[in-house]
């Protein structure tokens, strides 16, 4: 674990990511084969995610997906969404500017999470491949880990100051708590 | 702490993860009904002593609402289940009647 000087992780926003939001009946084989044919992506199971957080499929809700891609790809995937999904109810739309995305990497990314949040983030609880929407301090957040050591974390763009000053706060050299 | 598992996600949400929605499973009298059930729809709500109904949403989780079964002396929570429905489902009512045999049901 981090020593005295040295900050749990590191906090940095990210450049601006594509997201599309999509809502459709995710129970249903034709949506699934339609949203897996045109993002290359399985669709994935509650909590969890495929692909990457740059590139794959979030589960927000049993009938909403987040669709990360690149940010100028974005509104060319949600009417490729909409055209492939056509005659199905749903939804599919480029939010890309509704979120901001952090990455927070360093060896006490679990304890800077586990600060913040009501969540389990024991090894064995929480890992990579699982995501979790949840309330980080005073807002809403989504997050999920790459690796043992670098978790990216969503929230609202209005709000990103705030959860960058929460997460850079809770990293704060000397902060350690040593639960994992 | 109240501890609920959302049906949907499948979570123990912690209950600052929830907002409250009230009294579950009222009726609703709209526009037709008298002036007595149109009162009792808005303004007349249980407030047992024992088993509560309630409804929650999991507000910054899935979003979606569901609805829990708990005691409002203990907190003991009997169960939680989607809130498509009118009426507890058959499971929940035994996981009450199991722990509090002198429930009287629903007023």
């Amino acid at each position: 674990m981090s020593d005295a000087m040295t900050a749990l992780a590191t906090v940095t926003l990210l450049p601006p990511q594509g997201m599309v939001t999509l809502r459709a009946d995710l129970g249903d084989a034709a949506v699934r084969a339609a949203i897996e044919a045109a993002t290359g992506h399985a669709v994935p199971d509650t909590r969890s995610i495929t692909g990457t957080g740059e590139a794959g499929l979030g589960w927000m809700s049993p009938d909403e997906l987040m669709v990360f891609t690149g940010r100028e790809a974005a509104p060319a995937l949600a009417g490729s969404l909409a055209e492939a999904l056509a005659g199905q109810h749903h939804l599919a739309l480029d939010v890309s500017d509704a979120r901001a995305v952090f990455l927070v990497e360093g060896p006490g990314v679990r304890e800077v999470i586990a600060k913040l949040c009501p969540v389990d983030m024991a090894p064995g609880a929480f890992g990579p491949g699982e995501l979790r929407r949840t309330r980080l301090a005073q807002i809403a957040a989504a997050f999920w880990m790459e690796s043992e050591t670098r978790l990216r974390l969503v929230c609202f763009r209005s709000v990103a100051r705030y959860a960058e000053d929460v997460l850079t706060n809770a990293a704060r050299p000397g902060t350690a708590v040593g639960l994992f | 702490m109240l501890i609920l598992t959302c049906p949907y996600c499948g979570l123990a949400a912690d209950e600052t993860e929830l907002s409250p929605g009230g009294e579950a499973h009222l009726k609703r009298f709209g526009p037709g009904s008298s002036d007595d059930e149109f009162t009792g729809y808005l303004f007349h709500r249980g407030n047992p002593r024992s088993v509560h109904f309630e409804r929650w949403r999991h507000a910054n989780g899935c979003g979606k609402w569901f609805l829990a079964a708990r005691c409002t002396v203990t907190l003991e929570v009997f169960g939680t289940y989607p809130a498509q429905t009118t009426e507890p489902p058959a499971a929940i009512l035994d996981a009450i009647r199991a722990k509090r045999p002198d429930w009287e049901g629903r007023a």
